[in-house]
């Protein structure tokens, strides 16, 4: 039974002279060769240059500071919840007074991990975050020759005070 | 007067004994039919008639007098007549009902349930995803309160309370006296201790276990993990106080004993206990006895499978399962070998840190301790 129009058998047939003698049929593969000079390689040369992303492309987590430079994660554990691969642990901690500079929340996530061996990548946690504190970036997950290389800790994932000035910044100007 | 009288909910007939409050026959039918309730507690004598969540249509008032009732009642505080009709889930007026007063009780409550510890168990949380509106109308600001201290071993919220009273029933029905009461009027109505004061009786421990939200809380459990992440296990001790039935459920992770709290039934109530009695239990079994060595593990709690405690256990096994054989073993002909050991590499769930094991929530001193060890 065909699925489509397009099979062909293959053909048993003896060669003919013109085949048997190759020349012709070198020529040809080489015609297809040469003709490759003059097109648009198929490759980029990546760390220069990079190939457009997908706008819904998904890549390493950042935990978001708000406009004042706190953490605002509150460890509610609802990523940790809806990641289907139970990638993200985390633990909570009460925050101490003369900490309010740190954690926008009485309470935050002390320690928060995800384990990027297990983490596919699917931007559940992302939707599950009532607090608007873990995004999926752009960034490709580095790869590394270790394995505990990729249990990736709150330090890791959490941007930087630059950052955030950077962005005020950014939005001043504008 | 002892006669068994008919009375038909949502079109299904029960029989119950003279004197039942629709609600209780409401409850004998069971599932959706019987309202959720935020102030009505079976256990606590005089509770109920206050949130007004349990609003029903009283199609037929009875069969001697078959005029419907006016108006929507409160079915936690109306006794049944012979013949009633009353409709609970299949009128649109209750439905239209329930929601304004879930939209008045949650018009001061905070937005904070990633933060609060009842999430997972909130019966105002049940409320509002069951008959609640999804959105709020109102902008104007909450009303706070300033917090307060209520001793070592209880947490209160008071921008949480919806104001319910079965927090004052169980002291004044539990403990011989009252510490804490309802304070000022109206908008300012506040619980309280009038000057702070610890609450320290050997049962006050169960006033956590009847706020229906996260109003009062269990301050040793405090941000200490989420309520599904932990296990409820049955277990019980033979407790020294007579009045303590012994009887609870540990919340468990791992071998650690995270919070334990008093058998709860299908309706969040304190379940009874074996001696027939109300399961409450004294502060020291709640508060004192966090270590699995202290109880006798029966096996693992029942939870209703749409409960989100129930995600990620497995029915049955939860907490009682052996070591099973591994298949891969037998597969391969040898043990595998581990690439990566989680614990050398993960700082959460620390095998040296016990969490269950501080007092009160957990702080940064706390785990600037654990970095410092590694």
């Amino acid at each position: 039974m065909n699925l489509t129009n397009r099979s062909v058998a293959v053909d048993r047939s003896p060669m003919t002279f013109s085949e048997k003698i190759y020349i012709p049929g070198i020529l040809k593969g080489l015609k297809i060769t040469l003709s490759h000079i003059f097109k648009k390689p198929a490759t980029v040369r990546y760390p220069e240059e990079t190939r457009p992303f997908s706008p819904v492309f998904r890549g390493l987590h950042v935990l978001n500071r708000d406009e004042e430079g706190r953490e605002k994660c509150t460890a509610c554990g609802l990523c940790a919840l809806a990641c289907p691969a139970e990638a993200i642990t985390m633990e909570a901690a009460e925050r101490l007074p003369g900490e309010e500079h740190l954690y926008r929340e009485e309470k935050y996530a002390a320690k928060y991990e995800i384990n990027m061996l297990r983490c596919i990548f699917c931007g559940n946690c992302e939707e599950a975050c009532p607090k608007d504190a873990i995004y999926l970036s752009e960034t490709i997950m580095p790869a590394n020759y270790r394995r505990d290389y990729f249990v990736y800790k709150k330090e890791d994932m959490l941007i930087t005070d630059e950052q955030v000035k950077a962005k005020r910044l950014k939005l001043q100007k504008a | 007067m002892s006669d068994n009288i008919k009375v038909t909910i949502d079109n299904i007939t029960v029989e119950v004994p003279n004197g039942t409050t629709i609600l209780e026959a409401a409850r004998m039918v069971g599932g959706d039919v019987a309202p959720i309730t935020m102030c009505y507690y079976s256990k606590l004598k005089g509770s109920g008639g206050k949130c007004r969540t349990c609003l029903v249509e009283v199609s037929k008032g009875s069969e001697k007098d078959p005029r419907p009732m006016p108006k929507l009642v409160a079915s936690c505080r109306t006794g049944v007549m012979d013949g009633m009709e009353v409709k609970s889930m299949t009128s649109e007026r209750v439905k239209d009902a329930r929601e304004g007063v879930t939209e008045f009780l949650l018009l001061n409550h905070p937005l904070d349930c990633p933060v609060c510890d009842q999430a997972g168990e909130c019966h105002l949380q049940d409320l509002s995803y069951e008959q609640g509106k999804q959105g709020t109308r109102t902008d104007f600001t909450r009303r706070t309160f300033a917090p307060e201290d209520l001793g070592p071993y209880i947490q209160l919220h008071m921008n949480r309370c919806i104001m319910c009273f079965r927090c004052v029933y169980t002291a004044e029905q539990l403990t011989e006296q009252r510490e804490h009461g309802v304070l000022d009027r109206g908008d300012h109505a506040r619980i309280s201790t009038c000057i702070s004061k610890a609450l320290e009786h050997d049962f006050i421990g169960n006033v956590i276990d009847v706020c229906p939200v996260g109003a009062l809380t269990d301050k040793t459990f405090r941000f200490k993990n989420r309520v599904w992440f932990t296990k409820p296990v049955d277990a019980h001790r033979n407790c020294t106080n007579p009045k303590c039935c012994g009887e609870v459920r540990l919340w468990m992770r791992g071998k650690e004993v995270f919070r334990v709290t008093a058998r709860k039934d299908e309706w969040g109530e304190v379940a009874t206990a074996s001696n027939g009695e109300t399961g409450w239990i004294c502060n020291e079994c709640r508060f004192e006895k966090k270590d699995t060595a202290d109880w006798i593990i029966e096996g693992p709690s029942r939870i209703q499978r749409t409960s989100v405690i129930a995600q990620g256990h497995y029915a049955g096994t939860v907490g009682t399962a052996g070591k099973s054989e591994k298949l891969i073993d037998k597969v391969i002909g040898k043990e595998p070998i581990y690439t990566l050991d989680i614990h050398k590499v993960s700082e959460v769930d620390n095998p040296n840190v016990h969490l269950s094991q501080i007092a009160g929530p957990a702080h940064s001193t706390d785990f600037k301790h654990d970095i410092k060890d590694r």
